[in-house]
C-alpha cells in the first residue's frame, strides 16, 4: 500500500494543484491529508473543495489547528494567522465550515499513526521540531510509524535502543528505508506554506509494503499564489515568505 | 519467536549453515549455500542484541540499510537481510581473494608495493564517496581482495550513508571507530567528512611501509584524544629506503586538520597513481618529529577542541579532476588557444580543482613503431615540455597541476580511459571544424564525448 502525504496546504491552491499532478503519477492506492486545508492563504473555498471531493472518493482527512480556528474564535495565533483566519471565516460557506468543523484529530490503521501535530495530546497542536519533542510523541502511543505536519518543516526521526531519538532531514528524491523493526517518527513538509528555505512543496509517499518513505517537493506558481494573497488584502509577509520557503 | 542456536547445518531463511568461517565476538561470518544458487556466499550473524552494546546493534542495523544500496565490484554483492525479530543476519557475496590483514604480516613493503596495494584500496573507497557512502572504519582487516587483486570494502557497520539518516550519530558518547587507524574528527563524534577514510587509508599506507602503525593501540578516550596533536615519526625515519614522494603522500594523509590532507579520495588515488607527479613540500624529506614547541601549540589548539561542523555534501564536486586532452598539433594552435582559455574560465569556479593536461602521441597501428626507441623517447620528452608551455599561461601553482603523455593507436580510447583510472569528473577538449571525412570517420572528441564516463566539455575556435 503506498500512501500520498499531504499536509498543511493552507489555501494555496497553485501548490496543493501542483502536488496532486505530481501525486497521481505516483501510483498510489490511497490519500492522507493531514489538516490545515486553510489559513494563511487566498484560496479557501477551492482548496476545502479540492480535498472534500478527495475525501468523497476515499482520502483520510484529518483537522488541522487552523481547521478548528474557521469555528473557534479564541485561537492561539500570531497577528498574521488571525487576519487571514478573520478573512478566511467570511469567505467560508456553510458546508464548508461543516466539513473543517467535523474532521477527526487522528486516524490509526495498523501500526500506523496520521495526526495534524503530534500524538501527545493531539489538540494541543504540539510541534515535532526537536528529539525530545519526537520522543515526547513515541511515548504517547505505540503506533510504531506516526505520521504529522504542523511544523512546515520536513524531518524524520527514529527511536534509538536506549530510547533517545535520533534527527534527519529527508531530501526530496532520495528515498529512505525505514527498517520494520524500528520507530519512526515523519514529520511531512508543508504543501502550502514550506518553511525549510524551498519555495517547492513538499509531500511525501509512504510505501508501507516496502517500509521506504519517498519525500517529494513539487515546484508551483507561487508568484500567482503570492498575487491572489496581497489581491485579498492579507498581510504582506504571507505572500512574500512563498517565494523564500519562509 | 526465539532466536535459533547457531551451528552447522541451520537452514536460515533459506540459506543452509555450511562452515564458521570467522567466529568473532561480535558476530560470526558463516559460508553458507542456497539452492539454486552459484555465488558464493557468506552470512554474517550478530552475536550481542540484547542491550549491552547498542552500538553493536544499530551498527548491524546500519549495515543492514546500506550495503544493499551499494553496487560495484568494490562491494560484496548483497543478497538478503535477516529480520531482527527473528533472528538478524545478512547474506552477501563471499570474497575469496583474503585480506589486506592477512597480507600485512608481510610489512614492510617495498614501495611500488605499497602504492599498488594503497591506489586499489583509495579505487574502492573512490567508488564508495561516489556513492554517498563513508566508510569510517578503514582498516586492513576491513579490506578484502577479490582474485583479480580488486580491493573490496567489508564491514559497514561504522559506515554513514550521506542521504540517509545516522542512527549512530546522536547516541553515543564515546567515539567510534578501530583505534589505531580513526582520525581526529572521529575522535571528535564527527561521522560526515570523506576525508576521514583518507586519514585512515594514510595509517594502513604507513603500516604498509613502515611496518608499524603510526600511532599504535591507544586505549581509553584519554590517550585517543592525542591524536588532536601527536605527530608519529615521518616513515623516512623508520624506513631510510622510503621514497620522497611515498613520505610526501603518507604525511599528506594524516594531517590533523583535515583541510590539509587531500580534499577527496580521487585526488589521493592520483598521486598514488603517478608517483612522479607527486608535489614533494619539506614533509617529503623529513627525518624527525615535530619539535616541542610546534607540539604544545598544537596541543593547546586541541585542548578546547569540539566537533567540527559537518562538511559541505558537495565538497567532493568543488575539488574535482579535471583532464584536459591538449591537441599539440601546430596546425591548430587557435583550438588549443580556446580549450586553455575554457580551461582557465572553468577553474576560476572550481578553486579546489586539479587539472591532469594530457597529450596522446599517436602510435602507427601496423609494424615495429620506431617511437618505442630512442627517438620516440625524444619525441615523448618533447610532447611534455610543449605541454607544459601550453599550460604555463594559466598560471596554476605546481600542486595543482600535472602532465601526462599517453601513447597510443587510439587517442580516443586513450583518453577515456585515463579519465576512467583517475576518477576524472570533467574532460575538456577540443574538436576541429567540420569537415565531410570527419563525419565519415567520426571525431576523437566524438568518441570521447560518447565514451567518457564524466561531464565532457568540447570547444571550438570561433570560426
Amino acid at each position: 500500500m503506498r500512501i500520498a502525504l499531504l499536509t498543511d496546504i493552507h489555501a494555496n491552491r497553485e501548490a496543493l494543484e501542483a502536488t496532486l499532478a505530481h501525486v497521481a503519477r505516483q501510483q498510489v492506492g490511497r490519500i492522507a491529508v493531514l489538516g490545515d486545508i486553510v489559513g494563511y492563504g487566498a484560496d479557501p473555498v477551492a482548496c476545502t473543495e479540492i480535498v472534500m471531493d478527495l475525501a468523497a472518493s476515499g482520502a483520510l482527512v484529518l483537522q488541522g489547528n487552523h481547521d478548528e480556528a474557521v469555528a473557534r474564535d479564541d485561537a492561539d495565533m500570531n497577528a498574521d494567522a488571525l487576519a487571514a483566519m478573520a478573512w478566511t471565516r467570511g469567505v467560508l460557506g456553510e458546508a464548508h465550515r461543516r466539513f473543517l468543523a467535523g474532521l477527526p484529530l487522528t486516524a490509526r490503521e495498523g501500526d500506523l499513526l496520521l495526526v495534524h501535530a503530534g500524538a501527545r495530546n493531539p489538540g494541543q497542536w504540539p510541534y515535532v521540531m526537536t528529539p525530545r519533542d519526537a520522543e515526547l510523541s513515541f511515548g504517547a502511543t505505540d503506533a510504531r510509524l506516526i505520521v504529522c505536519g504542523h511544523t512546515h518543516v520536513p524531518a524524520l526521526f527514529s527511536l534509538q535502543p536506549n530510547r533517545t531519538c535520533v534527527a534527519f532531514t529527508p531530501v526530496a528524491g532520495s528515498p529512505v528505508p525505514l527498517a520494520a523493526h524500528r520507530r519512526w517518527h515523519v514529520v511531512v513538509g508543508s504543501v502550502g506554506q514550506p518553511r525549510d528555505g524551498i519555495a517547492a512543496a513538499a509531500y511525501a509517499v509512504l510505501d508501507l509494503g516496502q517500509g521506504v518513505l519517498e519525500p517529494h517537493r513539487v515546484p508551483y506558481d507561487h508568484p500567482a499564489a503570492a498575487a491572489k494573497i496581497r489581491a485579498a488584502g492579507l498581510p504582506d509577509r504571507l505572500a512574500s515568505r512563498l517565494a523564500h520557503g519562509r | 519467536m526465539r532466536p535459533p542456536r547457531i551451528e552447522k547445518g541451520l537452514v536460515l531463511d533459506g540459506f543452509t549453515l555450511v562452515a564458521p568461517l570467522k567466529l568473532g565476538g561480535m558476530a560470526q561470518i558463516w559460508e553458507v549455500t542456497r539452492e539454486g544458487d552459484d555465488l558464493p556466499m557468506v552470512m554474517k550473524i550478530p552475536l550481542i542484541l540484547d542491550g549491552d552494546d547498542p552500538t553493536m546493534i544499530v551498527g548491524f542495523e546500519m549495515e543492514q540499510m546500506i550495503l544493499p544500496r551499494l553496487s560495484g565490484p568494490h562491494v560484496p554483492r548483497f543478497v538478503a537481510a535477516g529480520d531482527f525479530a527473528h533472528q538478524p543476519h545478512i547474506v552477501m557475496e563471499r570474497i575469496t581473494g583474503g585480506s589486506l590483514y592477512e597480507r600485512m604480516t608481510g610489512a614492510p613493503f617495498a614501495a611500488a608495493k605499497v602504492a599498488r596495494i594503497g591506489l586499489a584500496v583509495a579505487h574502492a573507497l573512490c567508488d564508495l564517496h561516489r556513492q554517498d557512502v563513508l566508510h569510517l572504519d578503514v582498516k586492513p582487516a576491513n579490506v578484502l581482495f577479490r582474485e583479480d587483486g580488486t580491493a573490496v570494502m567489508v564491514d559497514f557497520g561504522l559506515a554513514r550513508h550521506r542521504r540517509l539518516p545516522d542512527l549512530l550519530a546522536e547516541e553515543f558518547r564515546l567515539p567510534i571507530g578501530t583505534a589505531p587507524y580513526m582520525a581526529p574528527e572521529q575522535v571528535l563524534r564527527a561521522r560526515d567528512d570523506p576525508r576521514s577514510d583518507v586519514f585512515a587509508l594514510g595509517c594502513v599506507l604507513y603500516e604498509m611501509t613502515t611496518g608499524r602503525q603510526p600511532f599504535g593501540d591507544p586505549r581509553g578516550s584519554r590517550r585517543l584524544r592525542k591524536r588532536l596533536w601527536w605527530d608519529p615519526w615521518p616513515p623516512r625515519a623508520l624506513r631510510p629506503d622510503c621514497p620522497d614522494w611515498l613520505q610526501e603522500i603518507i604525511l599528506r594523509c594524516l594531517a590533523v586538520d583535515p583541510a590539509g590532507r587531500y580534499p577527496t579520495m580521487a585526488q589521493l588515488a592520483f598521486d598514488l597513481a603517478h608517483p612522479g607527479q607527486v608535489r614533494l613540500t619539506a614533509a617529503a624529506s623529513r627525518m624527525r618529529r615535530d619539535g616541542r614547541i610546534e607540539r604544545l601549540r598544537r596541543w593547546f589548539r586541541a585542548a578546547g577542541a569540539e566537533r567540527p561542523p559537518p562538511p559541505a555534501l558537495d565538497g567532493d564536486t568543488a575539488a574535482p579532476i579535471v583532464l584536459v586532452a591538449v591537441d599539440l598539433a601546430a596546425d591548430y594552435c587557435a583550438v588549443a588557444d580556446a580549450v586553455r582559455a575554457m580551461t582557465g574560465r572553468m577553474l576560476t569556479l572550481l578553486p579546489g580543482a586539479r587539472l591532469a593536461c594530457v597529450n596522446v602521441l599517436r602510435l602507427k597501428r601496423l609494424g615495429i613503431d620506431d617511437t618505442t626507441d630512442g627517438e620516440g623517447r625524444a619525441l615523448h620528452v618533447a610532447r611534455l615540455i610543449q605541454l607544459r608551455a601550453w599550460a604555463a599561461p594559466l598560471g596554476l601553482p605546481a600542486e595543482a597541476i600535472s602532465f601526462h603523455v599517453l601513447e597510443s593507436t587510439d587517442p580516443a580510447e586513450a583518453i577515456v580511459t585515463h579519465a576512467r583510472e583517475n576518477h576524472v569528473d570533467q574532460v575538456i577538449m577540443g574538436a576541429r571544424g567540420q569537415s565531410g571525412t570527419r563525419r565519415y570517420l567520426g571525431s576523437v572528441s566524438a568518441q570521447v564525448t560518447a565514451e567518457a564516463p564524466c561531464t565532457v566539455t568540447v570547444v571550438r575556435a570561433a570560426a
